[in-house]
C-alpha cells in the first residue's frame, strides 16, 4: 500500500473516544516510567546548565574556549543550531496549513511547542555571550540617558528585532491554538485545581459559532503572516555572517540556504521526538507511518537544496577565482578540521540519501537513524561555518585555531536538559495533539448536505 | 429593558449535520438571537446562522500598519535626528538597512493585534457564562453539539420556543439559568 492510500487517523475513532484519547494523557492516564526517567536526566542536565550559567556570570566567557580570532565559537553555532530547529514547527503550522495538507495536524501542536523551546534555548546564548547579561537591556532602542541608540544598519540588532518577534509570534500562535483545548481539559478535569488553571487558561471559551469564526480567521491570518516571518528569520541570521567580509561567510547564497538547512534539521527534531512519543503513549494511530513517511519526504527535499548550497558554495570559490575563498573551501575539506567536514557531508548529503527508498521511509528505526544524523551533521554544518571560518582570514598571522572547552560542551548539553525539561513538562500538563483539530479528521465530523 | 427569567434554552444535538440544519431551521423561523456552540470549527454554520463578516482582519492591517510606520520611523528618526553617526560619508537615511526591521515590527504589530483582537471580539476572558449552569454543556468540549436561543429574542417565548427546537429532534432541550 502506498502512503497516499493510509489513512490519517486509525480507524474506529469517534469525535468523542478522540478527545478522550489525547485529554486522558494529561488528565487520567498514569504518567508513564519512561517519562519520569526522561525526566530524571533532563532535569539533571538542566541543573548542569544553571552550574554553567553562574560560573559563566562569576568567572566571564573566558571560560568558553572563544578567543581572538575566533570571537564566534559554540554560543553562536548553538545559537543557530536551535533557532533552525524552531523553524520546522512553525513550517508545519503556519506553511502547511496554508497549503492545506491535512497530514500536519496531528503533529503541529507539539512540533509548536517544540519551536517555542528551542527558540528559548537559542536566545540564552547571545544573551549570555554578551558577557554582561544583566545589561541585555542596551540591545533595544529605548531612551537612555547615555544619549545613544543601537546601529540599526547592523545584521546584529536586525537579529535582536528578528528573534524577538519570532518568539512573541510562535508563543501567540501556540497559545491561540491551544485555548479550544484548554476549555476540553477544563470541563474533563477531575479535580477542581485542574478546573480552576486549565479554566483560567481558557478564558471562558465556549466554542460558540460566532467565537470559531474569528478564531478560524484569527490562526489563517497568523499563518499568513508567521510564513514571511520564518523565512525572514533565518534570512537575517543568515546575514550576521554574509554580511562581514570573512571567506567563507561572505556569499549571496546564505540566505536560501540557511532557511533550507533550518527546515532540514528542524524536521529531523520534529522526528527525533515524534517517533519515541507516539511509541511510549500509543499514538500510532495518530501520528502514523504515513505522517513519518511524509516527513522523510520534507527531509529529503530541503536536505537536497542543503547539498546544492554545499556544492555551489564550493563551486562558487573555484568560479569567482579569489585566492581567500578558494583557500577557505580546501582548508575545509583538507585542513586540521577536515574529519568534521566529511562527517558534516556523510551525516547531511550521504546518509539522507536513503530516503528516496519507500522502505526506509516506512521503516521507523531507519527514519530515527537518519533524523539523529541529520541532527548531527546540521549541527557540524554550524561549526564548519562559523568558527572554522574565521581560524583562518586574509593574514596568516592572524590565524589560529579553535576548539570548544568543557564549559561549552556543559552548556551545550545543559540547553538540551532546558529543551527536554520544558518538552516534558509540555506533554505531561498540555494536550501534545490538537484536540479540536482530530476531531475535524474523524468522517462523522462532516456535515452532510441534503440529507433529512 | 426587564430581565428575562431565565438566560435561554439550549438544546443538544449529536451530529454536526442536525445542528446544521436546526440552526437553519431556527434563524428561517425568524430566531435573531441564536447562537450554535461545538467542539471544533463547522464551516456551514456561518451560513446557516447567517453570521456577518467577521472585523478581524481590518484589526490584522490597522496593527501591521502601525507596527511598520512605528518600526521605520523609529529608525529613522535615531539614525537621521537623534543620533546620526557619519560612516563614510554614507547617507544617513539608509532606507534599505531599515526593510528588515521594519519587516519584523510590521509582523509583531499584525500578530499582536490578530491574537489579542481575536480574543477581544470574542468577549473572552469571560470569567462567568450562563450557558456553563446546564451540567451538559460541558460536552460541548467533546463531542455534542448545541444550538442556543437566547430569551432576549422578540420571538422567544419559553413554551413555544421549547415546543419549536423539540420538533428539530435534538437529543434534549434544557433552560439555561442567569
Amino acid at each position: 500500500m502506498s502512503a497516499e492510500e493510509q489513512p490519517l487517523i486509525g480507524p474506529g475513532y469517534t469525535i468523542g473516544s478522540v478527545s478522550d484519547k489525547i485529554a486522558s494523557i494529561v488528565l487520567t492516564r498514569p504518567t508513564p516510567r519512561l517519562w519520569w526517567v526522561a525526566f530524571a536526566i533532563s532535569s539533571m542536565l538542566l541543573l548542569l546548565l544553571l552550574h554553567t550559567i553562574g560560573y559563566l556570570v562569576l568567572r566571564g566567557i573566558g571560560i568558553w574556549g572563544n578567543n581572538i580570532p575566533v570571537g564566534w565559537g559554540f554560543d553562536i553555532i548553538n545559537f543557530v543550531w536551535w533557532i533552525g530547529i524552531g523553524h520546522a514547527g512553525t513550517l508545519i503550522s503556519a506553511i502547511l496549513l496554508l497549503l492545506r495538507q491535512e497530514w500536519r495536524t496531528s503533529i503541529n501542536r507539539f512540533a509548536e511547542a517544540m519551536t517555542l523551546f528551542a527558540v528559548a534555548c537559542a536566545g540564552l546564548y547571545p544573551a549570555l555571550h554578551t558577557g554582561r547579561p544583566w545589561l541585555d537591556y542596551w540591545l533595544f532602542p529605548y531612551p537612555n540617558t547615555m544619549g545613544i541608540w543601537p546601529n540599526f544598519r547592523s545584521p546584529l540588532i536586525w537579529d535582536v528585532f528578528a528573534v524577538s518577534t519570532y518568539a512573541t509570534v510562535s508563543l501567540l500562535f501556540w497559545f491561540v491554538g491551544l485555548i479550544p483545548d484548554l476549555a476540553t481539559l477544563r470541563d474533563r478535569s477531575q479535580n477542581r485545581l485542574g478546573r480552576s488553571i486549565y479554566g483560567i487558561l481558557a478564558m471562558g471559551w465556549r466554542g460558540s459559532a460566532r467565537h470559531w469564526d474569528r478564531f478560524e480567521t484569527a490562526t489563517l491570518l497568523l499563518a499568513g503572516i508567521a510564513t514571511p516571518l520564518v523565512v525572514s528569520v533565518h534570512t537575517v541570521v543568515s546575514l550576521d555572517f554574509a554580511v562581514g567580509i570573512i571567506p567563507g561567510w561572505h556569499a549571496t547564497i546564505f540566505p536560501p540556504y540557511f532557511v533550507a538547512g533550518a527546515i532540514y534539521g528542524g524536521f529531523a527534531m520534529v522526528m527525533t521526538l515524534a517517533i519515541p512519543l507516539r511509541k511510549v503513549y500509543g499514538l500510532e494511530d495518530f501520528v502514523t507511518m504515513r505522517h513519518l513517511n511524509y516527513m522523510g519526504r520534507v527531509m529529503l527535499a530541503t536536505g537536497l537544496v542543503v547539498a546544492y548550497g554545499y556544492t555551489m558554495e564550493t563551486f562558487m570559490a573555484w568560479y569567482a577565482d579569489n585566492p581567500y575563498e578558494r583557500f577557505t573551501i580546501v582548508n575545509r575539506m583538507t585542513g586540521p578540521y577536515s574529519p568534521m567536514y566529511w562527517s558534516l557531508i556523510l551525516c547531511n548529503v550521504v546518509i539522507p540519501q536513503a530516503l528516496w527508498f519507500e522502505r526506509v521511509r516506512s521503516h521507523v528505526g531507519a527514519l530515527f537513524t537518519i533524523a539523529m544524523s541529520v541532527n548531527v551533521g546540521m549541527w557540524l554544518e554550524r561549526y564548519m561555518i562559523i568558527p572554522v571560518s574565521l581560524t583562518r582570514d586574509f593574514l596568516p598571522s592572524s590565524w589560529g585555531t579553535y576548539a570548544g572547552t568543557r564549559w561549552d560542551w556543559a552548556m551545550f548539553a545543559g540547553s538540551i536538559g532546558l529543551f527536554l525539561t520544558l518538552f516534558l513538562l509540555f506533554i505531561r500538563f498540555l494536550p501534545m495533539i490538537s484536540i479540536f483539530e482530530m476531531r475535524t479528521m474523524v468522517p462523522e465530523a462532516e456535515v452532510r448536505e441534503g440529507v433529512r | 429593558m426587564k430581565r428575562p427569567p431565565i438566560y435561554g434554552l439550549l438544546a443538544e444535538f449529536e451530529d454536526p449535520t442536525a445542528l446544521v440544519h436546526a440552526a437553519r431551521a431556527a434563524r428561517e423561523h425568524g430566531y435573531t438571537r441564536l447562537d450554535a456552540y461545538t467542539p471544533f470549527p463547522i464551516e456551514a454554520l456561518r451560513e446557516a446562522l447567517d453570521l456577518p463578516p467577521n472585523r478581524l482582519s481590518l484589526f490584522v492591517l490597522i496593527g501591521g500598519v502601525l507596527g511598520g510606520l512605528a518600526g521605520y520611523l523609529l529608525q529613522y528618526w535615531t539614525s537621521v535626528v537623534d543620533y546620526p553617526l557619519n560612516v563614510g560619508g554614507r547617507p544617513l537615511h539608509s532606507w534599505p538597512a531599515f526593510v528588515p526591521i521594519t519587516f519584523e515590527t510590521t509582523v509583531l504589530g499584525a500578530a499582536l493585534a490578530c491574537a489579542l483582537g481575536m480574543i477581544a471580539l470574542n468577549g473572552l476572558p469571560m470569567p462567568y457564562h450562563p450557558l456553563f449552569n446546564v451540567p451538559r454543556f460541558a460536552l460541548s468540549s467533546r463531542d455534542r453539539f448545541f444550538l442556543g436561543i437566547e430569551a432576549v429574542d422578540p420571538l422567544f417565548d419559553r413554551d413555544g420556543t421549547r415546543r419549536f427546537l423539540e420538533r428539530l429532534v435534538p437529543r434534549e432541550v434544557s433552560e439555561v439559568e442567569h
